[in-house]
């Protein structure tokens, strides 16, 4: 049985609201599913709070079918609809559906807008941050080491962990709803330091430098390990933020790795020693020339035609350097007349983008810079796409199954040719 | 439901109530971890996920028995779903507990157990009758079909 200090059972009991109320029920069942023995406090929740396509809330309309029923009866699964107050942890939102204002372009309707709309508002009317996008840490949530988090989305839970040394299970969007009223997480997995050390090691041996190094290790991390916590040692170089955001994304989608440690190089790994919390455990996998032509082979499985007719950059969201990079490559180029650019941040991001130029490059090339989503969520892609390529192995490794269509990994360079040309010509060097 | 009284099980399981409450159908089991989103069609309590070796069946109904969750942090919200379009699965053994999985569970409020003294992916095959008393922390498991 989990116990509860004073404080969490006299919000179980009503003291701060039906809806707090509800939140604490539904985190209770959650820690006692998990046999937790007791919460942490958490002022740091990243979800998708009470957003929810029409067919939701037409599901509730005897609860109003509106966002207080959607909030209440779904998120945070109470039997009754009650009033929502506002959020009383730093709570933001992660991404969404739609572009806010090329909509259109990614076939959206009227109507699915209207409800896009709606839920925004009322996302901002109960004191969530409207940040839209899949990398908070980019656009103002930044933890600080050792905070108790409460996050969903994998990519972002991910970096949370290993990069920052934040502490959050991959949470779910129940979970993170009853976390902003409540404040409170089941003390459970990566909040506890046993859980937070190494299982297997990985010892890279060929140089591991660039973005798509990075992001080709991290597919072949996940594949390794699975969901376990690895240990990655040897030649891996030039760490920075968008190759770690690249490789826990890969990580995460083609094994569900939550947490990672780089010797040397993130913050819980000091040194080997320290990243097992002892001698080394677990399996022992080795990171060669041979296992990176056959993970560049198997994100390369599903491309047959080199006829490029979508090229999709920005996942896990593009960060301002990266848009940068994106905009240097595409000065005085254009995009092929059969072939679409669709570039995905956060709005952040985008502001930045636009005030240093990039976003003009952009426009003038041809390309479209989106905010809040990306093809997978939204599972918008420009109309009559057959084949695209991608620079995220996560996208790669999601897409093309979500859509029937093929799709090629590469470099951006190769991503942003295959854009101007309409032809994949990309190819391990 | 069909009482599986009258003939006692071929093998009893003890485990861990993850979802209290009992419940009693035909198995499915797969030895893949199973995503939620991107892996699971909703409106049909399907598995989509390619390579997978339940891709094309559903759950509904069934008494699910897998190692645990994978992938997205959506699991929960798509397993929801299913409770919304009537495709949720009547019950859950799993023996991997993540938050995913533990969260889901929550959500669909069927039975769930895990944490059992033998592996049921070793004992349950799909189409066996299953009878989970998650509150008691037994599973009854009557092999080939229904019981008596």
């Amino acid at each position: 049985m989990v116990s509860l200090t004073n404080d969490e059972r006299a919000m179980l009991d009503g003291r701060d609201g039906p809806a707090v109320a509800k939140a604490m029920d539904l985190l209770v069942r959650y820690a006692e599913a998990l046999g937790a023995e007791d919460f942490v406090y958490t002022d740091n929740v990243a979800g998708v709070p009470g957003s929810s396509p029409q067919w939701v809330k037409d599901y509730y309309a005897e609860d109003g079918g509106d966002y207080r029923a959607v909030f209440s009866r779904f998120d945070l699964d109470s039997d009754e609809a009650v009033d929502v107050p506002r959020m009383n942890a730093f709570s933001c939102h992660l991404q969404g559906g739609m572009d806010p204002e090329m909509w259109r372009d990614q076939g959206m309707s009227e109507e699915a807008f209207a409800n896009f709309r709606s839920d925004e508002a009322e996302v901002a009317g109960h004191g969530i941050q409207v940040m839209k996008t899949c990398t908070p840490y980019l656009a103002g949530n930044v933890p600080v080491m050792g905070e108790h988090c409460a996050w969903m989305e994998s990519s972002a839970v991910v970096f949370c962990n290993s990069v920052i040394g934040g502490r959050t299970n991959c949470e779910g969007r129940e979970s993170t709803s009853a976390a902003m009223l409540a404040k409170r997480i089941p003390n459970w997995g990566f909040h506890t330091d046993e859980f937070r050390i190494g299982q297997h090691a990985i010892e890279v041996e060929v140089p591991v430098d660039s973005i798509f190094e990075w992001g080709m290790l991290g597919y072949y991390t996940g594949g390794a390990v699975e969901d376990a916590i690895p240990v990655l040692d040897g030649k891996i170089g030039e760490a920075s933020l968008i190759k770690h955001k690249h490789f826990g994304a890969a990580a995460a989608s083609s094994g569900g790795v939550e947490m990672y440690h780089m010797v040397g190089i993130t913050p819980e790994a000091r040194s080997r020693e320290v990243a097992f919390g002892g001698p080394d455990k677990g399996t022992r996998f080795t990171y060669g020339l041979r296992e990176r032509a056959a993970i560049y082979e198997r994100l390369n499985s599903i491309g047959e035609s080199d006829t490029v007719d979508y090229v999709m950059l920005g996942c896990p969201h593009y960060s301002a350097d990266q848009i940068a990079t994106a905009a240097r490559m595409l000065e005085g180029r254009t995009v092929h007349a059969n072939s679409e650019l669709w570039i995905f941040t956060s709005r952040a991001v985008k502001a930045t983008a636009v005030a240093s130029g990039y976003a003009e490059i952009l426009r003038k090339a041809g390309a479209k810079l989106m905010t809040d989503t990306c093809s997978a969520i939204s599972q918008a892609v420009p109309k009559g796409t057959r084949v695209a390529a991608f620079d995220s192995a996560k996208q790669t490794h999601y897409l093309p199954a979500m859509m029937g269509i093929e799709g090629w990994f590469g470099t951006t360079q190769e991503c942003i040719d295959a854009a101007c040309t309409g032809k994949w010509q990309g190819r391990l060097n | 439901m069909v009482t599986a009284a009258l003939k006692s099980p071929d093998v009893i399981l003890r485990g861990r109530k993850v979802v209290g409450g009992t419940c009693e159908g035909e198995a499915l089991v797969t030895r893949q971890t199973i995503s939620g989103w991107g892996g699971v069609n909703p409106m049909r309590g399907e598995v989509i996920e390619s390579h997978h070796e339940l891709r094309g069946q559903s759950f509904a109904g069934k008494i699910l028995v897998f190692p645990g969750a994978k992938g997205s942090s959506g699991w929960s919200g798509i397993f929801h779903m299913t409770r919304l379009t009537g495709k949720a699965p009547l019950g859950l053994l799993f023996t991997i507990t993540t938050t995913k999985a533990a969260l889901g569970a929550v959500v669909l409020r069927v039975p769930t157990m895990t944490d059992f003294d033998i592996d049921p992916l070793d004992l349950i095959e799909t189409g066996d009758w299953v009878r989970i008393d998650a509150d008691a922390g037994e599973v009854h498991v009557w092999k080939c079909g229904v019981a008596g």
